[in-house]
């Protein structure tokens, strides 16, 4: 089976972040990066697939500057076979011209599965699977939470409001991966030392031009400073108080 | 020409609060274009016609209903070609949807089927000229853009409950049609539809959250945040990537950086520190409570109020109190 898995860099979310001079971007200093968890879950799905099909593939593609090298580089190291850099200044916040770049990749690889993150928590918008996938043109399931193939088919489990739904699809197919589908493994030394070797191929991203602009980036207002209405049972009777004349939601 | 499409969620035979959102939000978007139409598709089973006057009273100047026995539930495939083919053929200037499971899942493919891009959980939006701008979470809600999108039709999908749905009576004129590819040729196939355990109130939309964390201790004392649940009446229950890492909960009743985002009128964390991977699901609630016996919990550094104390002694007598309040309404 052939596979590819979409990847993205991003930074460590547990920090106090500071927009850029510009206001239109981070300020990056300081800031850890690596794969995105939805991607290393992805990574991780198609790492077990290949374990059970024998003379499997799996290729990792990540869009940006060459920093994205270390993360192609990071699922190398966990298992994956080979590296695609699609090399571009930056990514753009646009999903549409993220899925059409990647798209133009992934349209000549032949893949049988094509594997995202369901989303990354640093655009938060979540779109470029299931983009991609129209671009493309195959069957796509979003957000899944369990994973079999068997016969040229496939069966997942994805989450929705109130429900769980199992579905069934042909392949080639895009799928892309929620929580609670695997636990992504850590890259053994032995990996490491392998990944250095295994083929990270660059090439030029054709990235269109974007419909969406950031014009701002700013800093949530803080939470004003709530405060401590009691302890214990004793301080429920003027907690309900303050629901109901206060905050009026009761 | 500004007309505004928006796309109705429907659970079985009902309308979804969103869908009544997404709607409201398709009227003020309209507005602000200049006085265009409001066009509501809804799809779902037979039947579904009679919520048209519902949608009417919200706002929409047409509804356009597709009913079909295979559309009960939500249908990929189907839903994608029907909003994209009669979005292209509309020649609208936007079109809503929803940040649920389904709208997720929905409002890309269609936007990248009409070959434009898309914005999901939007906060909300304005119009300048051939813009529409809006407010959009980044980095788990620690980061707030403003976006341009300067395509057209400007696909957005709101988050829910930023927007109420308002009355605002148009004429709602209802046009029957037909599904844009049979559901029964969708590649994708539903096999097996499992009920959650999350009552009947999807926690994205409940006015009223209730969460637990590892302060409950076991699964079985979710018990203690379903009963205060109940006693609201209107509220839903949600829990920590701790409690379902740990298969107290399904991992679709997390709240978090990587579960679900809400931000109900009420939001009470109990036995919740407050971790930061927690804090950005639900940290634009409007009112918070916690309960934690730490009193350095992080989780009270966002609560509004908070009381220090035992969740097996505070959270039973909140409940029996919660319960009084509600008889006396």
């Amino acid at each position: 089976m052939k596979i590819a898995v979409c990847v993205k860099r991003v930074p460590d979310m547990d920090v106090r972040f500071r927009i850029g001079a510009d206001n239109l971007s981070l300020d990056e200093a300081g800031l850890k990066f690596d794969i995105n968890d939805f991607d290393a879950w992805a990574v991780e799905a198609a790492l077990q697939l290949k374990e059970k099909n024998a003379g499997s593939e799996v290729t990792v593609i990540s869009l940006g500057p060459d920093v994205v090298q270390e993360t192609i580089r990071k699922a190398l190291s966990m298992g994956a076979d080979r590296g695609i850099q699609l090399k571009a200044d930056k990514v753009p916040f646009d999903g549409l011209a993220i899925a059409k770049a990647l798209s133009e990749e992934l349209k000549t690889g032949a893949y049988d599965l094509i594997l995202f993150g369901k989303m990354s928590p640093d655009s938060s918008n979540g779109v470029v699977g299931p983009m991609a996938a129209e671009i493309l043109g195959l069957p796509c399931v979003t957000a899944i939470s369990s994973l079999e193939i068997a016969n040229g088919k496939g069966t997942a489990k994805r989450e929705l409001e109130g429900a769980q739904e199992i579905v069934e699809f042909p392949l080639p197919a895009v799928l892309t991966v929620d929580e609670g589908l695997n636990t992504a493994r850590y890259p053994s030394l032995k990996g490491i030392m392998a990944a250095k070797k295994k083929p990270l191929e660059v090439k030029p991203a054709q990235i269109p031009a974007p419909q969406i602009t950031v014009r701002k980036l700013e800093l949530p207002a803080e939470r004003k400073a709530g405060r401590i209405v009691g302890e214990g049972a004793a301080a429920v009777p003027e907690l309900v108080k303050l629901l109901q004349t206060e905050a009026k939601v009761l | 020409m500004s007309n505004i499409f928006a796309y109705v969620e429907t659970r079985g035979p009902d309308v979804r609060k969103v869908g009544l959102e997404a709607v409201t939000a398709a009227r003020m978007l309209a507005d602000k274009t200049g006085a265009g139409e409001v066009h509501a598709l809804l799809l779902g089973p037979p039947g579904i016609s009679a919520k048209a006057s519902q949608l009417g009273q919200h706002g929409a100047d047409v509804v356009i209903i597709v009913e079909h026995a295979n559309l009960a539930n939500y249908n990929p495939e189907v839903a994608t070609a029907t909003a994209a083919e009669r979005i292209k053929s509309g020649g609208y200037r936007g079109a809503i949807f929803s940040t649920t499971a389904q709208g997720r899942d929905l409002a890309p493919r269609v936007a990248a089927r009409l070959g434009v891009s898309v914005v999901t959980d939007v906060l909300s939006f304005e119009v300048e000229g051939d813009t529409v701008v809006v407010r959009h979470p980044m980095n788990i809600g620690k980061v707030i853009a403003t976006l341009a999108i300067s395509a057209t039709p400007a696909v957005i999908a709101m988050r829910p409950n930023v927007i109420s749905p308002a009355q605002n009576a148009k004429a709602g004129k209802v046009e029957n049609a037909q599904p844009a590819i049979d559901p029964s040729s969708a590649r994708v196939k539903v096999i097996e539809t499992r009920k959650g355990t999350g009552g009947k109130l999807d926690l994205a939309e409940a006015p009223v959250v209730i969460a637990g964390g590892r302060g409950l201790k076991s699964a079985e004392n979710f018990k203690l945040v379903e009963d205060l649940a109940a006693a609201f009446g209107n509220a839903a229950v949600g829990a920590t990537r701790a409690v379902t890492d740990d298969g107290w909960r399904p991992h679709s009743d997390q709240i978090g950086q990587t579960g679900r985002l809400v931000s109900p009128e009420l939001y009470i964390a109990v036995g919740i520190s407050g971790a930061v991977q927690h804090l950005a699901g639900m940290r634009t609630s409007k009112t918070i409570v916690a309960v934690n016996k730490d009193k350095d919990a992080p989780i009270f550094k966002v609560a509004d109020y908070g009381i220090v104390g035992d969740v097996f002694e505070v959270i039973p007598a909140l409940t029996e109190a919660v319960r009084e309040a509600k008889k006396h309404h």
